[in-house]
C-alpha cells in the first residue's frame, strides 16, 4: 500500500493559513499523495488558500470554543479516522498546538511519533525522516516501521512556501465531539505581549543577547542595537531562563528558529541549544571574549572583545550615519 | 495535595553527547544526572503541597542500570518517594512507549491530585511524553505552563503562546507540563541530601508495571541513516583593538543592510 492519504494539521492565523501550515502543504503536495487539511478552527474561511497550496480538501473543527487543541482536535481527527478515512501519514508543525494535537493522537491509535524534523522522503509504503541533533552537527534519518498512520512534526522554515496547488479545497465539517472531563482545560483568557518592529521569525536582521551581557538591564544595548537595524531581538535560554526577557524571544532548539540574512550575537557562546535555532543564517557576526567560544566556528565575522565596550560604540557609529 | 513529577536522568550536557554505533541511539550508559528542566517541576510540585498545606511529592523515572543519582537530588530537595522504572528491556523506546512506562509507574503511587513534567528533556526533545502520559491517564492536560495555581479543585495556569499567554482553567486531577524558568529551584540542604539517602526508592520492571512491547520492539521505527551535516564555516575573527565596531559597519555596508 503506497502512502495515498496525506494529512497536514493546519491552523489560521487571523484570516489566513500560518506559514508553517502552509510550509508543510508545499511539501506534502510533492510526496505522491492526496493532501488534505485538517484546520483546528474554521477552516471555511482560509480553505481557498489552503487549496492555493495543495489541499484538496478540508476538514474543519469549527471555533474550539476555549478548548485547548490537543485534545479536542485529536478527537476530531479520530470521528474521521473511525467514520473511515484513515490518513496513511500526517504532517504536524513543531508548535504548542502541534506537539499536544499529536500526542493525544498517538495515544488514541497506538502509532509512534517522530519529532524535531527537517526533512521527508516517501518511497512506496515506506516513510523516512531526518533530525538534526547535536546542534545541527549530525543528520539522524528514521524510517517509520509496522503499519500507518505515521505521525511525524517538523521544525519550522523546513520547507519553502510555494503556491502550485489548484482551486479551493472541498470543505468538510469535523464537529469536536463531547470530550467529557478529559476536556476540561478551557482557555479564559488571552493575552498578547506587545512588541513593535518586525516579527523575530520573519525579521531581516536578528540581534540576540547572551549571557555575556553580564545582567538584565544590558539588554537595552541589544533592543537599541535590533531598533538600528530595523531588525528583531532576540535571547539566547541561559537569559530566558534567567527571566531577563520573556521566553518569546528566546532563539534555539526550544525556541524559535531564525534565517535572517544578518544575524548578530552579542554575549553568546554558541550552545548547540542555541546554534540549532540559527546557524541557518546567511551571515552571522558574534561579539564575544572568549575567542574559544564556538560560536566563533560559525561566523562570518568574529569580533573577541568586550560586548560592553564594542556595542555601545557600534550603535553610536550607526546613529551618526 | 498529593503530587507527582516526572523526572528524567541525563548524561551531562556539558558533556559532548554521543551516538551508540552499535544501535544509533543516544548512549545513556554513563553517569546520568537530574536533567535541570526537571527541577523546575519538582520545586512547583514541593510550593504547591506546601501551600496547601499537607501531602507529598512523589517522583516517576525511567533510567538504565537502576541509575538513582538524579532522585536523589530531587529527594534532596524535599520529594517524598520515588519509582524507578529500570530495565534493560526498555532500551530504544519511543516516547509513547515511555508515557505508558511513567503513566503506569505514577499510577502505582496511587492517583494523584496533580502530574508534573518538563516540557522537554534537554538530551532527546521529542517533547510528546506529558501529553502522551496524560493520554494514557484519560486526564485532561496543559502543556508550556509558566505558572501554577490550585484553587480548590481547579488548576489555574498561565500557558505559554506563541505572541504571549493564555491564561487555561483545568478540572483536577491532571497533568501539566512546566517551562523552564517558572520557578527558582531550591539547592538541596546538607540536611535534605541525608535524608535523602534513606527515602524509598522502589525499582521495579517494565514486566512488573505490564508495559509490553517495549523497547527497540515497541518503538515502530528504526534508525536507516546518520550523517554528518554540511559544516559552516568559520570566517574572520579579529581581536578588538578599541575600533573592532567599524569592521562590523563594514560588513553591514557591504551587504546592504545600512
Amino acid at each position: 500500500m503506497a502512502i495515498s492519504n496525506i494529512w497536514v494539521f493546519a491552523q489560521g492565523n487571523n484570516g489566513a493559513p500560518t506559514t508553517a501550515t502552509l510550509e508543510l502543504l508545499t511539501k506534502a503536495r510533492t510526496l505522491g499523495g492526496s493532501v488534505t487539511a485538517f484546520v483546528a478552527g474554521d477552516g471555511a474561511g482560509i480553505a481557498s488558500t489552503l487549496g492555493e497550496y495543495g489541499a484538496a480538501k478540508v476538514y474543519s473543527t469549527g471555533d474550539l470554543g476555549g478548548n485547548l487543541p490537543g485534545v479536542a482536535v485529536s478527537a476530531a481527527m479520530q470521528e474521521v479516522i473511525n467514520a473511515g478515512d484513515a490518513p496513511d501519514l500526517v504532517l504536524f508543525p513543531q508548535n504548542y498546538e502541534g506537539r499536544d494535537v499529536m500526542s493525544r493522537l498517538s495515544v488514541a491509535l497506538d502509532r509512534t511519533v517522530l519529532t524535531n524534523n527537517i526533512d521527508i522522503a516517501v518511497d512506496g509504503e515506506s516513510v523516512s525522516v531526518t533530525t538534526p541533533v547535536f546542534g545541527g552537527n549530525t543528520l539522524v534519518t528514521t524510517t517509520f516501521t509496522g503499519s500507518g498512520p505515521f505521525l511525524a512534526a517538523f521544525r519550522p522554515k523546513s520547507f519553502p512556501v510555494e503556491a502550485g496547488g489548484a482551486a479551493a479545497g472541498e470543505v468538510v465539517s469535523a464537529p469536536v465531539p463531547d470530550l467529557g472531563t478529559v476536556g476540561s482545560a478551557k482557555i479564559v483568557a488571552v493575552h498578547v505581549e506587545e512588541s513593535t518592529g518586525p516579527k523575530l521569525d520573519e525579521a531581516a536582521v536578528v540581534v540576540s543577547g547572551g549571557r555575556g551581557l553580564g545582567e538584565a538591564s544590558k539588554f537595552e544595548m541589544v533592543d537599541q542595537l535590533a531598533k538600528l537595524l530595523k531588525g528583531a531581538a532576540g535571547a539566547s535560554r541561559a537569559i530566558v531562563d534567567a527571566g531577563w526577557v520573556p521566553y518569546s524571544m528566546q532563539v534555539g532548539q526550544t525556541g524559535k528558529v531564525v534565517k535572517p540574512n544578518v544575524y548578530i550575537a552579542a554575549g553568546i557562546s554558541g550552545a548547540t541549544q542555541h546554534m540549532v535555532g540559527m546557524k541557518g543564517s546567511k551571515h552571522i557576526i558574534a561579539i564575544n571574549k572568549d575567542q574559544e567560544a564556538p560560536i566563533f566556528g560559525i561566523a562570518d565575522l568574529g569580533i573577541v572583545g568586550d560586548v560592553h565596550k564594542v556595542m555601545p560604540k557600534l550603535i553610536e557609529a550607526l546613529q551618526a550615519r | 495535595m498529593n503530587v507527582t513529577v516526572c523526572v528524567k536522568q541525563i548524561p551531562d550536557p556539558a558533556l559532548p553527547g554521543e551516538l551508540d554505533p552499535s544501535t544509533n541511539a543516544l548512549k545513556r550508559d554513563g553517569k546520568l544526572i537530574l536533567d535541570e528542566s526537571d527541577s523546575y517541576g519538582v520545586e512547583m510540585a514541593l510550593q504547591l503541597v506546601d501551600k496547601a498545606g499537607g501531602g507529598e511529592v512523589s517522583l516517576v523515572s525511567m533510567a538504565p542500570n537502576g541509575e538513582v543519582s538524579g532522585l536523589r537530588t530531587a529527594l534532596a530537595m524535599g520529594a517524598a518517594k520515588a519509582v524507578l522504572v529500570s530495565d534493560p528491556e526498555l532500551a530504544g523506546s519511543d516516547s509513547l512507549t515511555t508515557a505508558k512506562v511513567l503513566a503506569a509507574a505514577a499510577q502505582k503511587l496511587g492517583q494523584a491530585d496533580l502530574i508534573i513534567a518538563g516540557t522537554e528533556s534537554s538530551d532527546g526533545y521529542t517533547g510528546t511524553v506529558p501529553e502522551q502520559m496524560a493520554a494514557v491517564l484519560g486526564l485532561p492536560s496543559v502543556t508550556f505552563a509558566k505558572s501554577v495555581e490550585v484553587d480548590g479543585d481547579t488548576l489555574k495556569v498561565n500557558r505559554q503562546t506563541e505572541d504571549g499567554y493564555d491564561e487555561v482553567t483545568c478540572s483536577l486531577p491532571a497533568v501539566v507540563s512546566v517551562t523552564a524558568g517558572v520557578v527558582e529551584p531550591r539547592y538541596p540542604s546538607f540536611k535534605g541530601i541525608m535524608a535523602a539517602k534513606s527515602k524509598p526508592v522502589d525499582t521495579v520492571t517494565a514486566a512488573d508495571l505490564g508495559v509490553t512491547p517495549v523497547g527497540w520492539a515497541g518503538a515502530n521505527q528504526s534508525i536507516t541513516q546518520v550523517a554528518q551535516a554540511p559544516a559552516r564555516q568559520a570566517g574572520e575573527v579579529v581581536e578588538d583593538d578599541g575600533e573592532a565596531h567599524l569592521k562590523i559597519v563594514a560588513f553591514l555596508e557591504n551587504l546592504k543592510v545600512i
